[in-house]
């Protein structure tokens, strides 16, 4: 199955998907809303009264920054990256292998390549609702610049959709959902620490740097960073080129190997 | 029920002519591999509109497989399938708009309530949310399923869930509905209920496919059966006519036999199956075996009973337990 025979087969009845899946959402709105309203404010404690004051000031592109000013645009981009990744494994895989609700979906006009790309999409709608309610606390916290702080919602559903496809191509390779531990402790949680979310990377050795430039999270950041405090990140425009690119190539691997291990 | 078909057909004040009699499923050669396994070995066969036809056979026979093939779920290894005329690897939505499918595992939607299972399966069919509310609570009521209709689905009975999947099936008026083990782990009274229904959506005129391994299920509700055993069809049409053709009218069960009664038998040009314990005589050619055997062996232990489509299937499919199964 090439390429193009998966974007053609992608419609807008993929909407119906995302729409399920909103609605499930939605019916435990309160419980759903409260953790990404909470984080912020969680770690204001931790990392600005807590760690922050034994760390002091952070140079940020010249300028020198509360180390807590400097770490909370990390906590949206980790933030983008959970949410979106977590909903299309964890959860996706649930509703595909424990649920049915792929089976189900696909005894209707629907083809597995719209059920995915309904997935894709909400994995990337949960990034953007976790980040907006984020950055509404952080903003409410004065932690933000406006009003370019509002591109952390477009940022936000592009490094969604990056991570919501990448997750699902995991979802399509694990045999059972222990096995999601294995990307999760090695790729995930590596880049939590070490993607320039909670230290600038220039801090690292030459190697290091290298490997934290190749992995998306530290362009999430980047560019999340560069909105929040109201400065141009370098190389803006590659890191989100990155973004885009990559998303687009890993949601074609996702769709190519979910129609391999699901149209038998 | 009649609502959707009508407006299929009529233009203005104008009805059009039925259109061409295509049958709604038709297969020519159709094959299923599974790396070495052929599960569906090359079948010819077709379901006429208005039918009712039984795809019968033990597990692993390739009766899924078929039916998954027909509903546009699985791509073929080889042949063709045309469901209401549109090949079913060009034009699966088209296909899978028209048709009803029960899958055999329970897939409702654990995160709905029994309603929005319905309003939610709807929408991915693209119907007008008022039409599906209207649709949903049609359906409910048919099902015995209005006062549940809050329920949450894990809180339902087996028999209840098999009955709102059949709902589901039904939201989109479909002219072919698609039954994969319809009441298989039901208990007798929901077994019957699911029954009745099929039986009315026949009478509607709806064409019916189902699969089943309970021979009573097919003697019920289909007016044709095929018999599948290793991928192919063994045998082809409707219940009675294949009882009388293999088995007759009816069956004697025999056992601990007395000394002789196998001989007797025997020379009698009689069918014989011993399976276990027990002997199984018949004849096609209405040979009176129970007399013959009263009348000579008076004192032996034995059943007499008329023939069933089961008698069939285990005369043409072996009466033993295979490997593997």
């Amino acid at each position: 199955m090439s390429w193009r025979a998966v974007l053609r087969n992608v419609s807008g009845r993929a909407g119906r998907v995302w729409q399920r899946d909103l609605e499930v959402f939605l019916t435990t709105w309160k419980t759903n809303f409260l953790p990404p309203l909470l984080e912020p404010v969680f770690y204001v404690l931790a990392f600005g009264v807590g760690m922050g004051s034994l760390i002091g000031a952070v140079v940020y592109q010249g300028r020198e920054l509360p180390y807590l000013r400097f770490m909370i645009p990390g906590v949206i981009a980790v933030a983008v990256m959970f949410w979106s990744f977590f909903e299309t494994t964890y959860s996706s895989f649930v509703r595909m292998y424990y649920q049915k609700t792929f089976d189900a979906i696909v005894a209707t006009p629907l083809l597995v390549e719209d059920v995915i790309a309904g997935e894709w999409l909400w994995g990337g709608t949960k990034s953007v609702v976790a980040a907006s309610l984020m950055l509404l606390m952080m903003g409410l916290m004065g932690l933000v610049h406006w009003p370019s702080g509002l591109l952390v919602i477009p940022l936000a559903a592009c490094g969604g959709l990056l991570f919501s496809a990448l997750g699902l191509v995991a979802t399509a390779l694990v045999p059972r959902i222990d096995s999601f531990n294995l990307p999760s402790f090695l790729f995930i949680f590596p880049m939590f620490l070490f993607s320039g979310t909670f230290f600038p990377i220039d801090v690292l050795p030459g190697w290091a740097r290298a490997v934290a430039l190749a992995l998306p999270l530290t362009h999430i950041s980047f560019l999340v960073r560069g909105a929040c405090l109201g400065a141009t990140p370098a190389f803006w425009a590659l890191s989100l080129l990155y973004l885009v690119a990559g998303t687009i190539v890993a949601f074609v691997v996702a769709v190519v190997l979910m129609r391999r291990r699901l149209v038998k | 029920m009649q609502e959707g078909r009508l407006a299929g057909r009529t233009s203005g004040l104008v009805a059009y002519p039925p259109m061409d009699p295509v049958p709604p499923i038709e297969a020519h050669g159709l094959t299923k591999r599974f790396g070495e396994l052929t599960a569906v070995d090359g079948i010819d066969f077709a379901v006429g509109a208005g039918e009712c036809v039984g795809f019968l056979g033990p597990n692993g026979a390739g009766k899924t497989t078929t039916v998954r093939m027909v509903t546009a779920f699985s791509p073929l290894s080889g042949g063709s399938v045309r469901v209401f005329g549109l090949d079913v690897t060009r034009h699966p939505r088209r296909i899978k708009a028209r048709i009803g499918i029960c899958p055999q595992e329970d897939n409702l939607d654990p995160d709905f309530s029994v309603r929005r299972n319905l309003l939610a399966y709807a929408r991915y069919f693209g119907m007008d949310p008022g039409l599906a509310r209207r649709r949903a609570n049609e359906l409910l009521e048919t099902m015995q399923l209005a006062e549940r209709a809050e329920a949450a689905v894990d809180e339902l009975s087996g028999g209840m869930k098999r009955r709102l999947i059949l709902a589901r099936a039904l939201l989109n008026q479909p002219e072919l509905l698609v039954l994969d083990e319809p009441t298989t782990g039901l208990d007798p009274q929901a077994r019957h209920m699911i029954w009745q229904r099929i039986r009315q959506l026949r009478s509607a005129g709806t064409t019916v496919l189902l699969t089943t391994h309970y021979m009573e299920e097919a003697s019920q509700l289909c007016g044709r059966v095929i018999l599948m055993d290793g991928g192919r069809i063994l045998l082809e049409g409707a219940p009675e006519t294949l009882i009388a053709r293999e088995i007759g009218r009816e069956v004697v069960e025999l056992w601990n036999l007395e000394p002789g009664v196998e001989a007797f038998l025997r020379e009698r040009s009689w069918t014989l199956e011993q399976a276990e314990d027990r002997l199984y005589a018949y004849d096609c050619e209405g040979g009176e075996i129970a007399a013959a055997i009263g009348e000579r062996f008076p004192r032996q232990e034995r059943l007499i009973r008329h023939a069933t489509l089961e008698d069939v299937f285990l005369h043409r499919a072996g009466r033993t337990l295979r490997e593997g199964q």
